[in-house]
């Protein structure tokens, strides 16, 4: 396994089933009444979110406090940062001070990995800008293989806002190695650039008919719209969006029994996604959150806990 | 030998020595004698079966333990509940080692407060084994007594532990490498000890 977790590309088959399986054994420290390992103790694990998180940042500092290591929370808000302090004069300065891991949030695709570079310390990828989000797609795989088995074979759709997303790309890496086959949909203007030769590279489809779509898949994965990242123009209005591209209470109905519905959140309900097929039973947002916490814990050991992982 | 490469050596050393140096010390027919005297040790001590669970640490002392756990139940007519301990999380020398795989921690149904825990390993050497196992025991709950079994204890104990029920006492020398074999994982009951300076 690489000393970081910048991309999935960092991870082959073997690891990723190796952190799953790790995972598992942590969603039962999760249920339990004492939710404390002593594995991390004496290591330093500091959280840096330039951008803002909810899920992501709590479900790292309660991983690393599970696993007995010291975490503390640096937000770009209310940090040296907004003073003018590059992001690299910031994470050296926090290094300095004896730090064994970072997880980084960053809204510039790339930074986390340019930090790397700066630091010894092991670095986390929690998300950067448009490019990645590998333990979200862990933790995907985690919640789908809880419901689904193994992934080999299945389909799985990933619909909306492809463009603005980090999920997309850690996600068709991680699936591919899982032997998954996805199909990204999404309307015209929010397919990334390329598309069609990225998926002729990597073996997915693409398709702007979610309908078509929809009964042939064992699991939907809905992007969030992100309005904070749209400049206006990708589609006309909100409701014809939701007409097109959202997972409405009809197109719930034409779901197969056991597909699994999946939304990295925040969900903008009644958006890209309705009340009725978030709640729904087959449902696993609320899974993805409890997965996330147990992956993480995942991550954390297997790159903090062994020898060589402190410099 | 046929043995999954997934699964650790027994004695928690690397298992690189040669066929032809290995000497075995307990056969197929030793170990099911041991196993069913430690299982009757157990139920005479503890006067039946009422209040064990047996917990097995991974990987072969889930093994023996589901072993003992049938010889119980052939001695009792009564099912004592069995699960599995997986120490990786609690051990001390995580930091020296490349990164090991978790195994499975399963606690049967009545879990296991005010119970009586026998804790079920394959060798007994050092004793950290045993002291990850008892904390990971107290994060999950809190036995009336803790108890341990061993197939084989060798000897060299790092910390004060020793065993309540032995299935053999192997005096070794701490260069030579103790192997145990259970059927379930490797086709074979056998115990064979190779290595050191003979």
């Amino acid at each position: 396994m690489n000393r970081h977790l910048l991309s999935m590309n960092d991870l082959d088959r073997q690891d990723i089933l190796a952190i799953l399986g790790t995972a598992e054994s942590m969603h039962d420290v999760q249920r339990r009444e004492v939710k404390k390992l002593p594995t991390l103790r004496g290591r330093t694990v500091v959280n840096m979110f330039f951008e803002d998180s909810t899920r992501t940042r709590s479900s790292f500092e309660l991983a690393g406090k599970w696993l007995s290591a010291d975490v503390i929370n640096i937000s770009g808000k209310g940090s040296s940062t907004s003073k003018g302090e590059s992001l690299r004069d910031t994470v050296r300065t926090v290094a300095a001070m004896g730090v064994d891991g970072f997880v980084i949030r960053h809204s510039a695709s790339g930074a986390v990995h340019q930090v790397s570079e700066w630091v010894d310390a092991v670095v986390i990828n929690a998300g950067d800008g448009t490019h990645e989000h590998p333990t979200q797609a862990l933790l995907d795989a985690y919640s789908m293989r809880q419901r689904l088995g193994d992934l080999e074979g299945r389909h799985v759709a990933i619909v909306g806002d492809l463009t603005h997303s980090r999920v997309l790309r850690s996600n068709l890496i991680c699936l591919k190695t899982l032997g998954a086959h996805v199909t990204v949909v999404a309307p015209p203007t929010l397919m990334p650039g390329g598309i069609a030769t990225w998926a002729k590279n990597e073996g997915f489809d693409t398709s702007y008919d979610f309908d078509a779509v929809l009964p042939t898949v064992d699991a939907v994965m809905m992007l969030r719209v992100q309005r904070e990242r749209m400049s206006g123009g990708f589609f006309p209005t909100e409701r014809e969006y939701t007409v097109g591209y959202g997972l409405t209470r009809e197109r719930l109905r034409s779901l197969q029994k056991h597909t699994v519905i999946l939304h990295p959140g925040p969900m903008n309900r009644g958006l890209e996604i309705a009340t009725d097929a978030a709640d729904a039973a087959q449902s696993l947002v609320l899974d993805q959150v409890s997965a996330g916490v147990a992956v993480r814990m995942s991550v954390l050991y297997h790159l903090l806990a062994g020898e060589g992982t402190v410099a | 030998m046929t043995r999954p490469d997934f699964v650790p050596p027994s004695d928690g050393r690397s298992a690189d020595q040669s066929a032809e140096t290995a000497r075995v010390v307990m056969s197929s027919g030793d170990v099911s004698r041991a196993l069913r005297r430690v299982a009757h040790e157990i139920l005479e001590r503890n006067k039946g079966s009422q209040d064990l669970v047996l917990l097995g640490i991974p990987t072969r002392g889930v093994s023996l333990a589901r072993r003992l756990v049938a010889v119980m139940a052939e001695v009792e007519g009564q099912e004592v509940p069995c699960g599995a301990l997986d120490i990786t999380l609690h051990r001390d020398d995580l930091r020296r080692q490349p990164i090991r795989g978790v195994e499975h921690t399963t606690i049967p149904a009545p879990g296991i407060d005010d119970k009586t825990v026998v804790l079920v390993d394959d060798v007994l050497f050092s004793g950290r084994t045993v002291r990850a196992a008892m904390d990971a025991l107290s994060e999950l709950g809190r036995p009336q007594a803790v108890r341990l079994a061993v197939l084989v204890d060798r000897g060299h104990r790092d910390l004060p532990i020793r065993a309540d029920y032995v299935g053999k006492n192997l005096p070794t020398s701490r260069s030579e490498r103790v192997q145990v074999c259970v059927a379930a994982y490797d086709g074979l009951d056998e115990v064979r000890i190779s290595g050191g300076e003979r």
